[in-house]
């Protein structure tokens, strides 16, 4: 077992009993119990389990817990069901979503980027997304539900 | 409430925690809380309960593949219970509490799901309106419903809930007495586009997916698969798994191998430490020969139509030309790798997977596992986006042999690469056409062939049809299905004949891929009735509304021309002098001859120096009958479209002599952001006196042929090669 790891997600302190060399994913989805963020390749290359790290986005998939360094937010610190950030209630509202998979990363890459650039061009958008694979095609909603928060 | 505490709640719990549409898979915390069910299709019990708070549960073999099907089923049982929609539940996809629908499948959910759910729900409300009238002293015809409450009219004292009437207890009533269905008219909730149920847990982090299920004393597996198509296992050298920490297991059936672990980095550690030797051979052709091979196979042939006379149609032409299409391997490729839970006692079985089919997978466990099905629960739970036959089979039954060899529950999920390499991919064909024009401007014969496998090699009951059965060398029967879909077009022409070569086999597993031959026959189809227009001078949208007599298919050609804008030309205006040239291009199609109609427009630019191919705008004239949900088929249309712009431009399965090489998403690209169209237009018919078609598939048809004859627009060539890449692109300017 590793020294005493500790890992501050969603403003909560947690002890991790994971190897210190495990992917911050499985730390987050099996230790502490969260969805949102999801395997999808294991190799970063499409951004379903994209969480921040301070202000940054991160594909926890390949970053080693051991690394952490700062507070770790998924989807789930961002908002909630009765308390949703403007981009969940965007997403809702534009229906921005088919099998949703893919959904945490996008909303987790517009939350930063939004952050950021309050006001992206179309291109600035879709080239800070493009990392960011829905096999589904629901771009277009995507596109929509994180223009309407842009423009609010 | 910790996360684990959360999920261990019952599902009454679950229930209650949500305020909207309920849509939830059994959570499977409490496994003896949850008794099976009467699920003969017959009775209406079998179908929707009322619960003692008033809250219906749907109960159907269909099942959500992030279609909006389980929002538009829910739709249809509270228009015809006099429900709103916030009451009504969904439990899919269950062998022993969901009548057996088959699979969710063919765009088929609305179509054939709906009709029997919704005689269900009217015989439901025939039920409930005469006891209603019993309790209250009247009659039937003197009551109304709202939101479940039955009153009387004129007399809202007078009143009745259908909690109070039924609930907790059974209708005990046929739904074969053909009760009477709302007409269309009177539709208030059905045709509108209520929000998707399932949509605010998943952007906000709701156990949505069988990935998300976690058991008590739960394992974690992966699979180990051979290094190439037909492998053998030599030998496994266990030692080196030994130091993996919380290792637990290797286990090994025939060429069937997979490491349990306690911890799923573990299972991933193991899986990748196992040091196996294998015997493989070069079993695969060169991928450069494949569409050759596919031409010179030995196939069955089977006539699909025929009229008049090829001979004397061709003989008395004025022109005629052919053509070749190829389509390659292509990949389902969801964006979450293939996942199941299983639970395997000698006593019982239960596997909860994100089949489509959960019946048909349970008689084809039943032989894997050699148990009787009787003692098999399938339990569907969401998965990724499968767009047809994916791994999610295949994992159901890798995580079944784990979990019986450890005897404690496993959680199997597939790693990337499993899923690249081993999913049954959607099958190459090959599509030849040759057709002829008279000196009037129409077509007077076509001929055309198409080579292909099957499109479907779903469990239905053979061991060998998943994966974990393949290895084990288990045999398959396999029927022809879906090479012929859309193979015939829907034009009039007066000599014809259309043929399918079926190929017994292939050299990679093929399954079921979205619309199955319906793309490829599409794209050959849509793209030589282009060629015909301009060999025979004509408008390509003129010269298809020449050869259509069915109202609908016109109506929907002149919505798309009339969306777009169509200005009416003849053959290419390629100029050479543009780097950047522009071409709009048209296609059509009804699904499989008699469902959903579609015609698109897509505008493209093609960068002569690159030969990169933009779709900068699609516009889409859609007929699919009665609409239940309009912004849901919106979704699907807008969803079909990007897809097969990236199949269409992008997508190709590799392949040396031995293995699939496209094993991420750098050797399998999808389209991305920056390359979606800068905007999809819709004209959605509706057609409340029609019956609904399903609308998941029809409009990934016209996009392949829409962009080729949009190129040739451009630039004056026709590719009839899928993917259109640059490479391809620029060989085709310079030859």
């Amino acid at each position: 077992m590793a020294d005493a790891l500790e890992i501050t997600v969603n403003g909560q302190r947690h002890r991790v009993t994971a190897a210190a060399d495990t992917p911050l994913l499985y730390v987050l989805r099996n230790e502490l119990g969260l969805n949102s963020p999801r395997f999808g390749c294991g190799l970063s290359q499409c951004g379903a389990c994209t969480v921040h790290i301070g202000d940054r986005t991160v594909r926890s998939c390949v970053t080693p817990v051991s690394t952490v360094r700062g507070p770790v937010t998924t989807l789930e610190g961002l908002g909630t069901r009765e308390h949703p950030h403007p981009l969940q209630q965007a997403f809702i509202a534009e229906q921005a979503a088919q099998c949703g998979y893919c959904i945490n990363g996008m909303i987790m890459t517009a939350a930063a980027l939004l952050k950021q650039s309050p006001r992206p061009s179309d291109s600035e958008l879709r080239s800070a997304l493009d990392g960011n694979l829905c096999r589904c095609g629901t771009h277009m909603r995507i596109l929509r539900a994180i223009r309407r928060v842009a423009r609010a | 409430m910790t996360p684990t505490t959360a999920l261990a709640s019952s599902r009454r719990e679950f229930l209650k925690s949500t305020g909207a549409v309920i849509v939830t898979f059994a959570w499977p915390t409490s496994l003896g809380a949850q008794p099976a069910r009467e699920t003969s299709a017959a009775g209406v019990d079998a179908w929707l309960a009322v619960a003692t708070d008033g809250a219906v549960t749907l109960f159907t073999g269909k099942v959500e593949i992030g279609t909006g099907v389980s929002t538009a089923l829910a739709q249809i049982v509270a228009e015809e219970l006099d429900v709103r929609v916030g009451r009504v539940g969904v439990i899919q996809g269950d062998t022993e509490r969901t009548p057996n629908q088959g699979y969710t499948a063919g765009s088929k959910t609305i179509q054939q799901g709906g009709p029997p759910i919704r005689q269900a729900a009217a015989e439901a409300r025939r039920t409930l309106l005469g006891l209603a009238a019993a309790r209250l002293g009247v009659t039937p015809e003197q009551l109304t419903v709202d939101d479940g409450v039955v009153a009387l009219r004129g007399d809202a004292a007078r009143r009745v809930t259908y909690a109070e009437l039924i609930g907790g207890r059974r209708f005990e009533r046929a739904v074969s007495a053909p009760a009477t269905t709302k007409r269309p008219s009177e539709y208030r909730v059905v045709g509108t586009s209520v929000a998707r149920v399932d949509i605010p847990g998943k952007v906000t982090g709701a156990p949505s997916y069988v990935h998300d299920l976690r058991l008590p004393g739960m394992l974690h597996a992966r699979v180990v698969r051979p290094p190439a198509v037909g492998s053998t296992v030599e030998s496994i050298d266990e030692s080196s798994v030994r130091d993996v920490p919380g290792h637990v297991r290797v286990v090994q059936e025939g060429n069937f191998i997979g490491v349990v672990a306690e911890r799923e980095e573990q299972a991933i550690r193991a899986a990748q430490a196992l040091k196996v030797t294998w015997h493989e051979s070069a079993r695969l052709p060169e991928i450069a020969d494949l569409h050759r091979e596919i031409r010179a196979a030995s196939t069955t042939d089977k006539t699909v139509s025929s009229r008049g006379s090829i001979t004397a149609g061709f003989a008395g032409a004025a022109r005629t030309i052919a053509a070749t299409y190829e389509w390659p391997f292509q990949m389902h490729a969801s964006m979450g790798p293939s996942c199941s839970v299983a639970d395997v006692t000698d006593e019982r079985a239960t596997i909860w997977c994100s089949s489509q089919g959960v019946f048909g997978l349970r008689g084809s466990l039943a032989k894997l596992l050699n148990r009787p099905a009787e003692r098999i629960h399938l339990v569907f739970a969401e998965g990724a986006g499968c767009y047809g036959h994916n791994g999610a089979d295949d994992v159901a039954a890798d995580a079944a042999l784990l979990s019986r060899a450890v005897g404690r529950p496993v959680r199997v999920q597939w790693m990337r690469h499993d899923e690249h390499a081993w999913e049954p991919k959607g099958p190459a064909m090959v599509m030849q056409a040759r057709g002829a024009v008279d000196g009037n401007g129409r077509a007077v014969a076509w001929e055309y062939e198409v080579w292909s496998p099957t499109h479907s090699t779903r469990p239905r009951g053979d061991a060998g049809e998943t994966l974990a059965g393949q290895l084990q060398g288990l045999p398959i029967k396999v029927p022809f299905i879906g090479g012929d879909r859309n193979a015939r077009h829907g034009y009039e022409i007066d000599n014809e004949r259309v043929v399918i070569h079926w190929l017994a086999d292939m050299p990679l597993r093929v399954s079921a891929l979205r619309g199955l031959g319906a793309p490829q026959n599409t794209f050959a189809n849509e793209s030589f009735i282009d060629e015909l227009a301009a060999v025979a001078g004509a408008d390509p949208v003129d010269f298809r509304l020449r050869h259509l007599r069915d109202q609908r298919a016109i109506d929907v050609v002149r919505a798309a021309a009339s969306l777009a804008s169509w200005q009416p030309r003849i053959g290419s205006a390629a100029r050479a002098e543009n780097p950047i040239a522009r071409g709009r291009g048209f296609a059509y199609a009804q699904y499989e001859n008699e469902n959903a109609y579609v015609a698109t427009v897509a505008d493209v630019e093609v960068d002569r120096r690159t030969g990169a191919i933009r779709v900068r705008r699609v516009f889409v004239a859609h007929d699919c009958g009665l609409i239940v949900n309009p912004d849901g088929v919106r979704n699907q249309i807008e969803g079909n479209v990007v897809q097969t712009i990236s199949r269409t431009l992008k997508e190709e399965v590799r392949f040396d002599r031995r293995r699939v090489t496209s094993l991420d998403w750098q050797s399998y690209p999808l389209l991305r952001f920056s390359e979606v169209p800068d905007a999809i237009e819709i004209t959605l018919i509706d057609r409340r006196d029609q019956p609904s078609v399903g609308a998941g598939e029809p409009a990934a048809c016209p996009v392949p042929a829409a962009i080729a004859n949009a190129v040739f627009a451009a630039i004056g060539v026709r590719l009839r090669r899928v993917p259109f890449t640059p490479e391809r692109v620029k060989g085709a300017l310079h030859t």
